[in-house]
């Protein structure tokens, strides 16, 4: 039904509203329930024309383990990190810029991979090229930086490529 | 058993502000402005994500409901850190007096900050001249 598709253009995104402020406000009530609902309708009727296209996921379960592995990563680089920032001399760190290819074509998948670079630690996201295939990445210590791009993508977007597609 | 949950939150609460302190120290010892965006964007990670575990927890265990909006901060904090740390990076670029060491894309394009249809850039350019 058309109208209904203009009224929700995004039905994910309404859904995540309402269980958002529901959480945010914290009180279970049948005032909030309506206010949610009125938000959740509201916000992606208004902001419709930005988001051109529905983010498709192939596999939303793998994202749960993709969320995961970034965390175990998370913990355990920036342990790495904290060991280069306390006893590394700095005139022995040897940071470098490193062009990332990627073959992702969604726009969701490529700001997912640029943001897990980026909290992983000892990397970090710094731009992107013109046409968005190519993430320009800034690597605190790089003594290797073919190997942290090699790294980055079988770790990061191999998997990502897996769930959007 | 209200002890061992109080351990534990101390524990990570102590772990969290060494983090934080080592993101403030890199801060401080890392040579250049791309180096010195690590320290911070990367140990407050670990600082503020234990102290958030720390926070539910605490309310979890021994308030004894489930933590909701500890967990909503959590997901906004891991959404929004990485913008940031790009908007600082790409500020970077775009003062950048050479280009540092940069490579290029490697497909005959360039980086966004550089490319001279950028339209934010082209804006300026126009205002300078």
């Amino acid at each position: 039904m058309p109208i209904v598709r203009s009224l929700f253009p995004h039905p994910g995104l309404s859904g995540f509203l309402v269980a958002f402020w529901l959480v945010l406000a914290d009180s279970w009530t049948f005032g909030s329930l309506i206010l949610a609902l009125i938000l959740g309708t509201a916000i992606p009727f208004f902001t419709a024309p930005w988001w051109p296209g529905k983010p498709r996921l192939q596999r939303p379960l793998s994202l749960i383990a993709y969320l995961g592995i970034v965390v175990y990563d998370v913990v355990i680089s920036s342990y790495q990190v904290a060991r280069i920032v306390l006893f590394m001399p700095p005139d022995r760190i040897r940071s470098a810029f490193i062009p990332v290819p990627t073959s992702l074509t969604s726009p969701e998948a490529v700001a997912l991979l640029a943001g897990t670079i980026t909290m992983t630690p000892g990397t970090l996201t710094a731009d992107i090229s013109a046409d968005g295939r190519t993430l320009l990445i800034h690597s605190l210590h790089a003594p290797d930086p073919d190997e942290i791009r090699d790294g980055i993508l079988t770790r990061y977007e191999a998997r990502l490529k897996r769930i959007y597609g | 058993m209200t002890m061992v949950v109080e351990y534990i939150v101390a524990a990570l609460l102590v772990i969290g502000g060494l983090f934080g302190l080592v993101g403030s120290y890199g801060l401080l010892r890392l040579k250049d402005r791309m180096q010195r965006l690590h320290a911070p964007t990367k140990a407050t990670t670990v600082g503020v994500g234990t102290a958030l575990i720390a926070l539910a927890f605490e309310v979890w265990l021994i308030q004894g409901r489930f933590a909701w909006r500890e967990a909503l901060v959590a997901v906004f904090f891991f959404a929004t850190a990485p913008l940031s740390a790009i908007y600082l990076s790409k500020a970077h670029l775009f003062t950048a007096i050479r280009r540092d060491g940069v490579p290029p894309p490697g497909n005959g394009d360039d980086w966004a900050s550089f490319s001279p249809d950028h339209p934010e850039e082209a804006e300026d350019d126009s205002g300078r001249d």
